[in-house]
């Protein structure tokens, strides 16, 4: 089934943030950001800016009633600076005015003057001068200093992963309104709107039932409006509480790359031991994350690094530390896979490594040390319905992965300066958030009198097709046709208390919350059709809108029994609360049970390599992926499809620059690339592994939002293999993304090889 | 007054002729289909079409409506979404689009329907790589493409059979369009020129794509005029050997010119790397050369063809050699006052190859980090004519005069290639900035040297170096 949203979408009637009517005397709000990554704040002059004809209010921290605090993890973030900025674009003032572009141009007018420090960008040397986030964490398992002594091969190596512009094409806004008695209603493009609400009601010192947030649907998120959003609706809130007038804050897309955090830089340091038959024993690694200037999402994204370390491998003996490194950017957040493959990164390069020095393919490698059945991660939880080595053998297989590797071969040997490369990405991703307590959702179903149904949950519909998998589930629960069935926009005084949408857990966590309260409404309703019928409900069914005894149909419709339900004052409401089971972590020994169920999968990816400019193309993408029991193939495959390109995007040409003094270079679409229709890998074929799916996902279909961003990485060390086959003197580099510059230089690096004349 | 059709409606606004067309669409008539993701005509996302009578012939070309100045909308027909749109009926665009699910969060999709419906109203030879041409100025964030690719292949069949004289009509009867797009043409012929004021403005404007880009607040405040009411003729002329552009000419314009493209062997190639469709169906070349961005695309190719000016100011009427327009970075030697009228230029002659190469980041639709434009001809193994331009090697676009003075008159051996290295490597200065190190272009730009070799003589070139 396809996207419920699909008809709006086509016909541009679909209503984003920018999109919702304006009330007449809609202020607007711009921000004004700092010019210095690091610097003392010594004087703001508003004078001038607060002159130009249209300017309503220049708000700066002291007009903040409650906190100036908007830190969702740890309280070390201001909304508004007040004698110090900590990176470039670090929001001090807003503007309001009565219209966007004066509250931009008065914005430009506003005069801070600084005393500049120096900023640290690097995340290596923040960590040398103790600039950390959180102390650091060390995930362990077995022996790791008797396992060296055992190893065959040991190589070590360095990794330099860049971070990543989120790009969600609809920027970041809020629209706040007054109602009476000091309660606002704000809309907000986030991905959280408890966040929101929460960091309101604590700016404003009010109660958090004075605020209502209302989110139809977004404009892309990809994990950059987890965290980030809550801070521009308590800018927009702020000004509506200042002004009680409705302020309205879209960002220009400018000062959204300039102020938001992105995917996370990793700094990385890697050990591996290999028995001679290739197994792993032992593996070591020091990660530095670039944080930020705040803590934001980096704590929980550290974690997620960590648990995702060994990739999608048993390895007994492992020690991985990770610092969160507190710099001059702005703070780093959620970015589709959550520090997953950043860690999985740095083990893959490790293994490339181990390969080029043993002299064996990295898929051999990669084979020999796959999860199996009950191995142990390193975090303590036993792998269970492992497919790690389904995945591949099908891959191998049914892309006859054979004869892949013979027809590159043959290619790089009849062409001088064009070579192909392959590289293969095995999956292995958990899903549940790491953060046990935030397991937990809840639904609020209503049937109404004519037998339709409206849905709400804490889920974000952000093109992830969530709605269309709840819509679906009701359906399928309460055996009715999806035409009845209205998934309603989030809101907070419907749905309180709700987690973000993340992790890849919006299907699952909503899913079974409606799940619950469409089974107990679906409950309530079979014992009044037994009344009717005068029968025992265990013989009764709904299937397609009508009752049916034994699996034959009765004369007793959905409608009608609706109506009988309301007459007989049953409560046609219900409320389902879903919280998972099992899971648990123990931070003080790094060990627990924190996911629900893994995804798996496998992921070829074959490129050629222009040797003579230096450019590089994306030929084929084959993967094998394990959805569970997918109950919504389009909408997965779309999510299959569109992740694995923007995971191809982070390794090649997305490239986040900053110079020396923590400014944002590529701060515009043109000077920050992303994957266009042309760059797009010529093909993408993807098969689903036949599994029954797990229990514990939603109807056995396993969360997919984040698992085949993965996929991606494999295009890093295809090209790698590429470029060693022209220069056969190139040692691999894992310095990512692999733009074609670093290509170029890489094909005719001068100490390794001759050719460059 | 600027006064136009804005979908079945006309409207007359007396808002500033720089303010942005997606502005007053979205804001002033309430239409928010078109959606803001980047205002500077990289994402798409605000793609409306351009309707206008070109000889006779209602034509449309899609365009960014974020860069597009108020002023160049009049007399004109402009569609939005909304202005598609059937009663209870998707269009065979929209059609394709949610057959093959290639819409997720949604945001980006009224900018392909309307690339897409641009391409079924323009294409001459309608295939799946024409439709994909068409949305390459579109960034979607979440589908990866495929469902888009899957979606342009049904549509380039939809139009196979479009009827190429009456495409307008062939496509409301199926449904592409909606029945008011017959009345457009009379319609539009009732609306008046637009008188241009006596008083000098502060700024001329051509396609915006740059102006609209660099200063958008100050082309808001600042009494423009449009290049394409002042600056005509608007025609390419060819005639033996010389081809002769007005600076109002886009590079569509060049791009669409069978006649231009049958005397110039993979022009079209070589126009298809600049910028987007909807770009450049705005960008004109004068604007290209005066906006004297180190990397221009046009002003390389035109070095290399050793293009002469046609200067004009009021009644007065100079000549200079576009070799001779830059002088420093974002330094000119054209006054403020002044125009560019005619770009002229020698057509490449049948001994001639004339090659252009351009590396950036991604392929399309970005600004080069190295581009490259040569012309050479060849006479019994001598060289008879060398011209070597290149971009981002200087702070303006380069004439590379010693290496060209230099090859000319020589064989075309390895001495000569030896010492073309050297030269080239004298006669350019980059630096590093975003499109990368000063290091790397210098590799890059002997790197496409070589490239110009290989056009020359095949893969034999390695030979050469
Ligand atoms: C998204 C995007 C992608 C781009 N990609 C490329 C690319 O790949 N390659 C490339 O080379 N460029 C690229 N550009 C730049 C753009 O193509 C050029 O700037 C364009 O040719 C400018 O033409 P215009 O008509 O839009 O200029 P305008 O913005 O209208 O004007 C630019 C300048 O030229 C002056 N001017 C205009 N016409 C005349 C005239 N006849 N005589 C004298 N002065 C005049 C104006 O006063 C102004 O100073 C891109 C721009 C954008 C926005
Ligand atoms: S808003 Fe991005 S191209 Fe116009
Ligand atoms: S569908 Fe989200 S950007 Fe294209």
């Amino acid at each position: 089934m396809k996207n419920i949203d699909t008809v709006g979408h086509v016909t541009g009637k679909s209503v984003y943030l920018d999109d919702i009517p304006t009330i007449a005397g809609t202020l607007h709000a711009a921000v004004v950001g700092s010019e210095f990554a690091h610097a003392k704040i010594i004087n703001i002059n508003i004078n001038e800016a607060a002159k130009i004809e249209g300017v309503v209010k220049i708000i700066l921290h002291s007009d903040i009633p409650g906190e100036n605090q908007i830190g969702g993890i740890i309280e070390d973030e201001m909304l508004l600076a007040e004698h110090e900025v900590h990176y470039q674009g670090q929001p001090i003032a807003v503007v309001v005015a009565e219209s966007e572009r004066i509250a931009r141009r008065a914005a430009h007018m506003v005069k801070v003057t600084y005393e500049e420090l120096a900023p640290v960008t690097n995340p290596r040397e923040a960590k040398e001068k103790s600039l950390l986030l959180i102390p650091p964490r060390t995930f362990s398992m077995g022996n790791i200093d008797e396992a060296w002594r055992k190893c065959k091969h040991i190589v070590n190596g360095t990794v330099e992963i860049g971070g990543q512009e989120h790009l969600y094409i609809e920027t970041q806004g809020a629209y706040a309104y007054p109602m009476e008695g000091g309660y606002i209603r704000v809309h907000s493009s986030t991905q959280g709107p408890t966040a929101v609400q929460k960091t309101i009601s604590k700016v404003l010192g009010v109660p958090m039932h004075l605020i209502e947030v209302d989110v139809v649907r977004l404009g892309g998120g990809f994990g950059g409006k987890e965290d980030q959003a809550s801070g521009f609706a308590a800018m927009a809130a702020l000004a509506t509480h200042i002004t009680g007038k409705p302020v309205k804050l879209v960002l220009p897309r400018h000062d959204d790359m300039r102020i938001t955090g992105k995917r996370h830089p990793y700094s990385a340091d890697f050990k591996i031991g290999l028995s001679d038959d290739l197994k792993i024993l032992a593996y070591e690694a020091t990660l530095y994350q670039n944080g930020g200037a705040a803590a934001d999402l980096s704590p929980a994204i550290l974690e997620r690094t960590l648990f995702h370390s060994t990739g999608s491998y048993f390895i007994p003996n492992t020690r991985v530390t990770a610092y969160s490194c507190k710099t001059n950017l702005p703070p780093n957040t959620a970015f589709r896979g959550f520090g997953g493959p950043q860690g999985m990164f740095v083990i893959e390069s490790a293994i490339a490594k181990a390969a080029e020095h043993i002299g064996v393919d990295a898929i051999d490698i990669q084979k020999a040390n796959l999860l199996k059945e009950n191995d142990e991660f390193q975090y303590g939880q036993r792998a269970e319905n492992v497919n790690a080595h389904k995945c591949i053998e099908l891959a191998s297989n049914k892309f006859n992965l054979v004869n892949l590797k013979k027809s590159i071969e043959n290619y790089n040997k009849n062409n001088k300066y064009s070579k192909s490369g392959l590289a293969i990405m095995p999956l292995c991703f958990g899903i549940s958030f790491t953060n046990t307590a935030m397991n937990q959702a809840r639904a609020l179903v209503h049937i109404y009198q004519d037998g339709s149904v409206s849905v709400s949950t804490g889920a974000i519909e952000m093109g992830q097709g969530v709605n269309t998998k709840l819509a679906q589930i009701t359906a399928l629960m309460l055996g009715i046709s999806i035409q009845r069935v209205k998934v309603h926009s989030t809101n907070t005084t419907r749905v309180a208390n709700t987690s973000p949408t993340a992790a890849s857990t919006g299907a699952d966590l909503n899913g079974h919350a409606v799940r619950i309260a469409t089974s107990a409404l679906k409950k309530r309703l079979i014992s009044v059709a037994a009344q009717e019928l005068g029968c025992s409900e265990d013989e009764l069914n709904i299937e397609n809108e009508t009752i049916t005894l034994n699996g034959k149909i009765t004369h007793l419709s959905w409608q009608n029994l609706i109506k009988k339900a309301h007459l007989k004052r049953i409560a046609l409401t219900e409320n389902g609360h879903y919280a998972t089971p099992i899971i648990y972590f123990d931070k003080t020994k790094e060990k627990g049970h924190p996911f629900a169920y893994h995804v798996y999968g496998t992921g070829i990816i074959t490129v050629t390599v222009d040797c003579l400019r230096g450019t590089y193309c994306i030929d084929d993408v084959y993967i094998v992926h394990d959805f569970g029991n997918s109950i919504n193939s389009i909408i997965d495959l779309g999510q299959v499809e569109g992740a694995v390109v923007q995971g191809i995007g982070w390794v090649t040409m997305e490239e986040l620059a900053f110079d020396k003094k923590g400014k944002l270079l590529s701060n515009s679409l043109s000077t920050y690339k992303v994957p266009d229709i042309f760059f797009a890998p010529k093909t993408i074929e993807c098969i689903a592994l036949p599994t029954e799916g797990p229990n514990l996902a939603i109807l056995r279909s396993k969360a997919i939002g984040e698992p085949p961003f993965m996929y991606g990485i494999a295009a890093f060390f295809a090209i790698q293999n590429a470029i060693k086959s022209f220069n056969p003197k190139h040692r691999f580099k894992f310095d990512s993304p692999l733009t074609p510059e670093k290509v170029l230089m890489q094909l005719y690096s001068k100490d390794e090889t001759d050719i460059t004349k | 007054m600027i006064s136009f059709i804005l979908n079945e409606k006309l409207v007359s606004t007396s808002n500033n002729p720089g303010m942005s067309l997606l502005d007053f669409i979205r804001y002033e008539a309430n239409l928010p289909g078109a959606k803001i993701g980047c205002r500077e005509g990289d994402c798409g996302a605000c793609t409306v079409l351009i309707g206008e009578i070109n000889d006779g012939i209602m034509a449309y070309r899609s365009v960014t409506s974020c860069l597009f100045p108020l002023i160049n909308a009049h007399g004109k027909h402009v569609v939005t979404i909304e202005g598609i749109n059937l009663n209870n009926k998707l269009t065979p665009v929209q059609q394709a689009i949610a057959d093959n699910a290639a819409t997720q969060c949604g945001f980006c999709t009224p900018g392909f329907v309307m690339s897409f419906t641009g391409f079924c109203i323009s294409s001459k030879e309608p295939s799946t790589q024409k439709a994909i041409e068409a949305v390459a100025g579109n960034i979607c964030r979440c589908t990866g493409y495929k469902s888009i690719e899957r979606a342009a292949k049904d549509i380039a069949k939809a139009v196979q059979n479009k009827d190429l004289n009456d495409p307008i009509n062939w496509l409301i009867q199926h449904g592409f369009l909606p029945k008011y797009f017959t009345e457009i043409p009379e319609r539009l012929k009732q609306i008046q020129p637009q008188t241009i004021s006596e008083k000098k403005p502060d700024k001329i404007i051509a396609g915006g794509t740059d102006l609209m880009v660099q200063q958008p607040d100050s082309i808001y405040r600042q009494k423009i005029e449009s290049a394409f009411n002042i600056n005509l003729p608007h025609e390419i002329i060819i005639s033996n050997c010389t081809c002769t552009i007005s600076g109002a000419t886009t590079v569509n314009d060049l791009l669409k010119n069978d006649k231009l493209l049958s005397r110039f062997p993979e022009l079209d190639n070589y126009l298809m790397l600049v910028s987007s469709e909807p770009i450049r169906n705005m960008a004109t070349i004068a604007g290209n050369l005066i906006n004297a961005s180190p990397i221009g695309d046009l002003s390389v190719m035109l070095l290399a063809l050793n293009a002469q000016l046609t200067i004009i100011n009021g009644d007065k009427t100079r000549q200079i050699p576009l070799n001779k327009l830059f002088t420093g970075y974002k330094q000119l030697a054209i006054e403020h006052e002044e125009l560019i009228q005619l770009i002229t230029f020698e057509l490449p002659k049948s001994n001639a190859t004339f090659n252009f190469e351009k590396v950036s980041k991604r392929k399309h639709l970005d600004i080069a980090s190295v581009n490259t434009a040569m012309l050479i001809e060849i006479d019994n193994g001598i060289i008879t004519k060398f011209r070597l331009s290149a971009g981002g090697v200087a702070p303006f676009p380069l004439y590379l005069e010693k290496t060209s003075k230099y090859i000319a008159g020589k064989h075309l051996d390895k001495g000569t290639i030896a010492k073309a290295f050297e030269l080239i490597d004298e006669e350019i200065s980059p630096i590093s900035d975003i499109r990368g190190t000063a290091e790397y272009k210098r590799l890059l730009l002997k790197q496409l040297f070589k490239a110009h070799l290989q056009k020359v003589v095949g893969d034999e070139f390695y030979k050469l170096i």
